[in-house]
Formats: structure tokens, C-alpha cells, sequence
């Protein structure tokens, strides 16, 4: 029998972090009508930045936000390509899933003398409380780099849709003609959530790397973009419901964790695919349809509109 | 004339290229502060174009623009605002899902410094504007739940709130009801009431007539002349745009009918929200008759094209083309029965907007011989057709075969669209609004080429919400209301105001009942 207590929910938000923080960048990229698939490629290159950063500047803050830096570099080649080129934002996308992995491999193997895996950082990010405390704090001690996550998710929520920046971003992403009838720059802001979206994308990588484990190695991105990406469509572009269902994959994943602890007859395989399926299901089963963003995806050239 | 400040708008030597297209040759305007101004000319005349140039949209290659006097260049729609002009835009430009309060503070928020938007008080701004003006908007509905009557307030509203003194309507009532056109023209006196000035493109003669002190006319991208509207008809308007002789009324023999082609007996149809939008409705159109459907928007029009192309499911009742039902089958089914269809919007459901035109060309045709062959396109035989089309319905530009079909003015759209339609040999053509937001000289040659497929022996069923429309074309005009056919009337015995009165649903109960 499996039981969850109170000690899960470090964990619970361990798993969804990154996935959040991924999470957070796609609704922004496409909020504002470019679509952004390149995620995963983004967080791996801004998970092995973190890492690096924070081995030789010893600092997992600095090293955190080196890694948002280069999520957002790689971005900006996305909002190159997407805005000023009118480019097909899946191919670019997709070009960005290559192109992280493989640069972040190509120079940990230059700066760590050949080897494709960082070496260990001094100092992780630190967990909210002490490692003193005793009781309930304990239980509930959680990463900071999780508070940080849920913090941007209210801020984003905030932004989106109390304030002018939001209502302007959420325009540009339906119907950017009018936008630009407006006196909205369509480009301008599109660069910027472009830019926004890596960087945070970055950090969520940068979370993998500097909470959850200590380096950086080839698998340490494996697929949370992808899952991000799910979450933003499950959560229909909102932060607040694609942030729930980050936490409802990472929920799925401890089960899976405990559930292949115990003996049990289920092949392991099988229960690994727990949370991917128990997602999909609850997804399907209490979430309505989803509506992308009308111009999501869309080049804007306003001289053929 | 000198460039002056009694002037609100003057634009001198404007000269705008689309790749090689050019779109307009040194065209010139002057609208005299606080009047109404027309601007008129046919499809793809430059109109849109020479406005978008005004708002900042668009960049002139060449060319001044003045505003009382002093030169100005407008750059970006946010120059033009800050220069007090407002546009409404043909194609509107709203985000459907968000609410009119967003909409009309976009860009231009009550927000403190932090951005927050304080929706309270914009939503007080915008009601002051509502009372001022007897605008009937309400501020908290959504978009997309909103009728086009209210939309298009919206986009007034909208430029209002920003403070304009020049108001830019580009076709603003191709897609209103005539109560709706009314209520705008009245607007449009209360602003110039206030010293404020309004252009409008329209291609309503009666409009401009009843509207605006002055119209200048465009031709092709060349500016032709600007006239006092009180000194011209609406024939000699209508002759300066297109360059000849036109006739608003089409010249036509009596109809000689042949035998009933197609019948609906006792139909009834739901709408989306479940409620019946037709109960019991019987028509008959002959070969070589048009039979026109007058009525007032929303009364049953839609739903009744709807279930003669079985996109909507009927709840009993019988359609039979030929003889044959064809109630509740297929859409391939009735296009094999020789049925085609002008649909009401063109751009959703007549036209592929991303697809060349001549890729549109054959739509509904490509399985056919010579056009593919073991499901392999021929674009020869397809080059062939497209060029057909274009010569016979005389579409422009006349190289636009392998342009895309958003790149073409509404106007030649529509030829398009009625062309490829007619050349399926349809026994019975249902044209709906066919010459929604057309010219005068498209509307005459579409209302020829309608005549002319009568002549042929075709059934025609003609459905307008344009009265005039209907009363010059069609043979027989029925009168919709309510989802039923209230009246039915011949051509010669139609008069505009007894048909009017039964499309308002006069007389109902006492002398009309169902007649079919
Ligand atoms: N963005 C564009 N790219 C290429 N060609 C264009 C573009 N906009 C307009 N044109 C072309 O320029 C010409 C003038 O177009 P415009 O939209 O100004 O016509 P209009 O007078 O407003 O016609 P309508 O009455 O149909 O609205 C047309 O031939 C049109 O096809
Ligand atoms: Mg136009």
C-alpha cells in the first residue's frame, strides 16, 4: 500500500518546477503568437549554462541566471528567424531542439576536458528553510527555485491579465493587425516574449542543474520541454491551469517513484508510463477543449493581411 | 486648390506600389473641416489604400499629406493617432474574444504606473462617450457575442475615446441592416455636429446621396474628380467611377418559366440555440425564373441556405430538386444534383484565401476530367479554365492566376467565386448577397450574368437583404419573415414600400397568411 504524507510535496514540486518554469516561457511565446516548440532546447541549454556558470562563479544564483541568459540568446535566434524573417516557427522551433543539446554537449566537452557531463557544482540552491529545522518546516522544506516557480506563475497570471502589457501581449497574439492599428508595435513585442520565454525556459533548466541534481549531464533535459509544451495546451494558454497541470505530472511521477518501490506485478516499464497516461487521462476526462491563440503560429506581415 | 488650414485633410501627389501593381498614381484629396466626405470608386480602386495611407498603415512612395495646413508624415498608426485620426477598418479590426472595454482601451490604457489597467474607470470613459453620442453598446460584452451592427459602434467608440477629429469609415455599412445604416448616418451629423470631420468610402450611391457633402472619385489608382453630391444623381456618380454609362436598374425580358425545377414543401429547421428559425416554409422556383427572397437579416435566410446544402439538419419538411429529395443527405449530394451555391461569405466559405486563384478556380472540380487524372492535377487544363474565368467574369488584374486569393479586392473575389459556380451547370443557382460590398459597375455585370443563366433556363434562387436588389432582379419576390414565406409578389406588382412593410412583418394577421 502506498501512502502519500506531507514529505511528498518537496518532491512533488521538485519534478514540476522546471516543467513550470518551461512551462511559463511557451504560454508567453505563444500568448503573444509565436509558437515556440523549441522549449526543451532552450531549458537544455540554459540547465548546462546553470551548471557551468555555477561551478566556476561557485554562486548557484549567478549560475541561475547565467542559464536564463542563455535560454534567452537561444531564443533570440527563435525571434529572429520567426519575426523579422517570417520564418515557419515549427522549423525553427524544431532546428532549436537540435541546436540545444548539441552546443551545450559540444562546449562542456571543450570547457570539461572532453567529457559531456559538468563537474559538481560547490553549492546547490538552497532549500527555503535551514536544514535545522525540525517538524512540519522539515516536511514541507521545499527548493527555493520552487517558491521562485509559483511566484512567476502568479506574477505572469498577473501580468496577462491585470495590466496593460498583458492585455496589449494577449492582442498581439489574436489578432495583431489590430494590435498594430493601435499604434502597438507587433515586432517589438513579440522580440521581447520571445526573449522572456527562453530566458525562463533557461531557468527552468538551470532548476534541473542546480536543485535537483549538482551537473549537468546529456539526459539531465530529457523531454520536460516537450512536456511543458503539453502543459500550456492542457492548461489552455493560461499560466495559472498550465502551472496545474506541471504539478499534476509531477504528482503522477512520485506515484510512480513509490509505486516502483514497492513489490509489486506490474512490470516497471509499464509503471513508468504512469504519469504520461494518468495525465493524458485526467486531461481528457475534466479539461474541456482548448483554444490556441487565433494568430499563434502565424507569421505577421502587415502588408499582406 | 491651396493647401489651407479650413482644410482637415489634404493629401497631394500620393503614389503607392504593391510589387508591380500600382495601386495608386498620384492621387490627391481635400476634405473641408467638419464635413462628411465620400470617397468613391470600384473595386480595387485604391480607396482602402489611399485611407491606410492616411492612418499611417501604409507608407506612399511618394507623395504629401497636410493636415489644416501644416505638413505631416505619418509613419505609424501611432502617429496618426496622436494626430487625432481614427479608422474604422473595412474588415474590422477586433479581438473577438475579448470584451468591448478591452477592445476600445487597447493600446491606449488607463493603467497607473505599474501598468495595472483601472477598468473601473475606463468603463466610466466609455460610457460617457455612449451617452454622448446614444451609442447602443454595452461595455461588458464580449466580441464575439455581439451583433456587426454593435461591433462596428465598437470601432467608432473606439476612435472617439482616443479623441479624434477626423473619422476615417471605410465601407462601413456593406454589412449593415438599413435600420442600422440609418442610426450610423446619424452618428456620422452628430460628430460633424461637433466640428469633427468624416470621410467614408462606400459603394451606396443612396449614401453618399443622403449623407455627405462631397465624394471624390477614384478610377483605377487615378484620382478623376471631387463634386458637390447635391448637384449630381446617383447615375451620374455611378457613371464618373467606372468611366461609362452605367445602369443601376439591369434591362430584361419577362421571364418565360418553364417547369418546376425545385420545391421545398412544409420545411422546418432548428438554429443552434434549438429554437425554430423555419416552420413550415414552402417555395417553388421554375426553370428560367428568379425567384427572390426579400427579408430583414436574422428571419430565417441563413438556416434555409443551410438546410438546402445539408449543412444544417432538417426537422421535417421535403427539399426535392428535379424531383428528387434531397433533405438530410450530403453536400456531394447535392452538388451532384445540380445545385451550387454563391455563399454569403465569401471569404469563409467560397473562397481558400491562402490558395492561388487558380487553385480556387477548382474547387469542387478537381476530381473531374480533363482537371486531374488518376488523381494527378493537369495545371495546363487547370491554366486553361482559370483563364476562362477571369476573360468571362472579368476579374483584375487579369494576370492574378497564380496570385493568392486574399490578394484580390472583395469585389473581384466574388466575380471569381460566381464564375467557377456557374460553370458547374448548376440547374439551380442560389446566389446569396451576391454583390455584398461590390461596386456599381460589378453589381451591373453580376446582375447581367444572373439574367442571362435565367435566359438560359436556369432556376435561380436570388436571397438579398438589399431590397433594391431584389425588386430589379427577380421575377418573383417572396417575402421571408419569421422563417416563413409571408408573401409572395410578381415582379411588376412589387412596390419598395408594401414589400417593406411585410418584410417588417405588416399585415400578418390580417390578410396574409402562408402563400406559396
Ligand atoms: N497588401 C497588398 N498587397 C498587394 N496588393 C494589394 C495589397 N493591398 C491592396 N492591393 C491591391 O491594390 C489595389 C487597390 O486595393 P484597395 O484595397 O485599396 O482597393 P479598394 O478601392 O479599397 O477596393 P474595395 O472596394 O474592393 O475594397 C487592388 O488591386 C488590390 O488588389
Ligand atoms: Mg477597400
Amino acid at each position: 500500500m502506498i501512502t502519500l504524507t506531507l514529505d511528498d510535496i518537496p518532491n512533488i514540486l521538485m519534478y514540476s518546477t522546471p516543467l513550470i518554469l518551461g512551462a511559463m516561457g511557451g504560454v508567453i511565446s505563444e500568448r503573444c503568437g509565436v509558437v515556440n516548440i523549441g522549449i526543451d532546447g532552450m531549458m537544455c541549454m540554459g540547465a548546462f549554462t546553470a551548471a557551468t556558470a555555477g561551478y566556476f562563479l561557485a554562486n548557484p544564483w549567478l549560475g541561475l541566471l547565467f542559464g536564463g541568459l542563455a535560454g534567452g540568446l537561444i531564443a533570440l535566434l527563435h525571434a529572429i528567424a520567426c519575426v523579422t524573417f517570417n520564418a515557419d516557427q515549427t522549423i525553427s522551433g524544431t532546428a532549436l531542439n537540435l541546436i540545444g543539446p548539441g552546443l551545450a554537449l559540444f562546449i562542456s566537452r571543450l570547457v570539461f576536458a572532453g567529457s559531456t557531463q559538468t563537474l559538481t557544482v560547490s553549492r546547490k540552491m538552497p532549500k527555503i528553510f535551514s536544514q535545522e529545522v525540525s517538524g512540519i518546516f522539515r516536511q514541507i522544506n521545499i527548493d527555493v527555485t520552487s517558491l521562485i516557480a509559483l511566484i512567476i506563475v502568479i506574477l505572469f497570471w498577473f501580468v496577462l491579465y491585470k495590466t496593460k502589457w498583458g492585455l496589449r501581449i494577449r492582442a498581439v497574439g489574436e489578432h495583431p493587425a489590430a494590435a498594430e492599428t493601435l499604434g502597438i508595435n507587433v515586432r517589438v513585442l513579440r522580440y521581447a516574449c520571445v526573449i522572456m520565454s527562453g530566458f525562463f525556459a533557461g531557468i527552468g533548466g538551470g532548476c534541473v542543474t542546480l536543485s535537483t541534481v549538482s551537473c549537468f549531464s546529456p539526459t539531465s533535459i530529457s523531454g520536460q520541454g516537450f512536456i511543458a509544451l503539453a502543459a500550456v495546451i492542457f492548461g489552455k494558454w493560461m499560466p495559472h491551469r498550465a502551472c496545474g497541470a506541471c504539478l499534476l505530472f509531477g504528482f503522477a511521477q512520485i506515484l510512480t517513484v513509490k509505486l516502483s518501490g514497492e513489490k509489486s506485478l506490474i512490470p516497471s516499464q509499464i509503471i513508468a508510463m504512469l504519469p504520461y497516461v494518468l495525465t493524458i487521462l485526467i486531461l481528457i476526462l475534466f479539461v474541456g477543449k482548448s483554444v490556441a491563440p487565433k494568430a499563434s503560429g502565424k507569421p505577421y506581415n502587415k502588408n499582406i493581411c | 486648390m491651396k493647401i489651407s488650414p479650413e482644410y482637415a485633410v489634404q493629401m497631394r501627389g500620393i503614389t503607392k506600389t504593391f510589387g508591380s501593381l500600382m495601386a495608386l498614381n498620384k492621387v490627391g484629396i481635400d476634405v473641408k473641416k467638419g464635413t462628411i466626405h465620400a470617397i468613391l470608386g470600384e473595386n480595387g480602386a485604391g480607396k482602402t489604400t489611399l485611407m491606410n495611407i492616411l492612418y499611417g498603415f501604409h507608407q506612399a512612395d511618394e507623395g504629401e499629406i497636410f493636415l489644416e495646413g501644416k505638413k505631416v508624415f505619418i509613419k505609424t498608426p501611432h502617429v496618426a493617432i496622436a494626430h487625432k485620426i481614427g479608422m474604422v477598418h473595412q474588415h474590422f479590426m477586433l479581438v473577438d474574444n475579448f470584451t468591448v472595454t478591452e477592445n476600445i482601451i487597447l493600446g491606449n490604457e488607463i493603467a497607473n504606473k505599474l501598468g495595472i489597467i483601472n477598468y473601473k474607470k475606463a468603463r466610466n470613459e466609455i460610457l460617457k462617450i455612449v451617452k454622448k453620442y446614444r451609442l447602443d453598446v454595452d461595455p461588458d460584452a464580449k466580441i464575439e457575442n455581439i451583433s456587426i451592427g454593435m461591433q462596428q459602434r465598437v470601432e467608432i467608440l473606439r476612435a472617439l475615446y482616443r479623441g479624434i477629429d477626423i473619422l476615417v469609415l471605410d465601407e462601413p455599412t456593406a454589412v449593415l441592416t438599413p435600420m442600422e445604416i440609418s442610426g450610423l448616418i446619424k452618428i456620422m451629423h452628430e460628430l460633424t455636429k461637433d466640428g469633427k470631420t468624416v470621410i467614408i468610402i462606400t459603394h451606396k450611391l443612396k449614401e453618399i446621396k443622403s449623407s455627405s457633402e462631397f465624394c471624390t472619385i477614384i478610377r483605377r489608382g487615378e484620382y478623376i474628380d471631387t463634386v458637390n453630391v447635391r448637384n449630381k444623381s446617383e447615375e451620374e456618380l455611378g457613371a464618373k467611377m467606372v468611366g461609362r454609362a452605367i445602369k443601376l436598374v439591369v434591362d430584361k425580358d419577362e421571364a418565360k418559366p418553364g417547369k418546376t425545377v425545385f420545391e421545398i414543401e412544409n420545411l422546418h429547421v432548428y438554429n443552434e440555440r434549438k429554437i425554430s428559425a423555419i416552420s413550415g416554409l414552402c417555395l417553388k422556383v421554375r426553370a428560367g425564373e428568379i425567384l427572390g427572397i426579400a427579408g430583414v437579416d436574422g428571419n430565417g435566410q441563413k438556416e434555409l441556405v443551410e438546410a438546402i446544402m445539408c449543412l444544417k439538419k432538417v426537422k421535417s419538411g421535403v427539399i426535392k430538386i428535379n424531383g428528387k429529395e434531397i433533405q438530410n443527405t450530403s453536400v456531394l449530394n447535392v452538388l451532384k444534383n445540380k445545385i451550387a451555391t454563391i455563399h454569403e461569405d465569401r471569404q469563409k466559405r467560397g473562397l481558400i484565401l491562402d490558395f492561388t486563384v487558380s487553385e480556387n478556380a477548382i474547387l469542387g472540380k478537381y476530381k473531374l476530367r480533363p482537371y486531374s487524372k488518376n488523381n494527378v492535377l493537369n495545371n495546363s487544363e487547370i491554366g486553361k479554365l482559370t483563364k476562362k474565368l477571369i476573360e468571362n467574369y472579368d476579374v483584375r488584374p487579369k494576370d492574378c492566376q497564380n496570385s493568392l486569393a486574399k490578394e484580390l479586392s472583395g469585389g473581384n473575389q466574388q466575380k471569381l467565386i460566381i464564375g467557377r459556380q456557374i460553370t458547374c451547370e448548376p440547374d439551380l443557382l442560389i446566389a446569396v448577397q451576391p454583390t455584398r460590398g461590390l461596386d456599381v459597375g460589378a453589381i451591373e455585370s453580376i446582375h447581367r450574368i444572373l439574367i442571362e443563366e435565367r435566359d438560359k433556363g436556369k432556376a435561380i434562387l436570388l436571397i438579398s437583404l438589399e431590397l433594391d436588389e431584389i425588386i430589379n432582379v427577380a421575377d418573383t419576390i417572396a417575402v421571408i419573415y419569421n422563417g416563413n414565406i409571408i408573401k409572395t409578389f410578381s415582379q411588376n406588382e412589387a412596390d419598395e414600400k408594401v414589400v417593406g412593410l411585410f418584410m417588417a412583418g405588416g399585415k400578418v394577421g390580417a390578410n396574409a397568411r402562408k402563400n406559396s
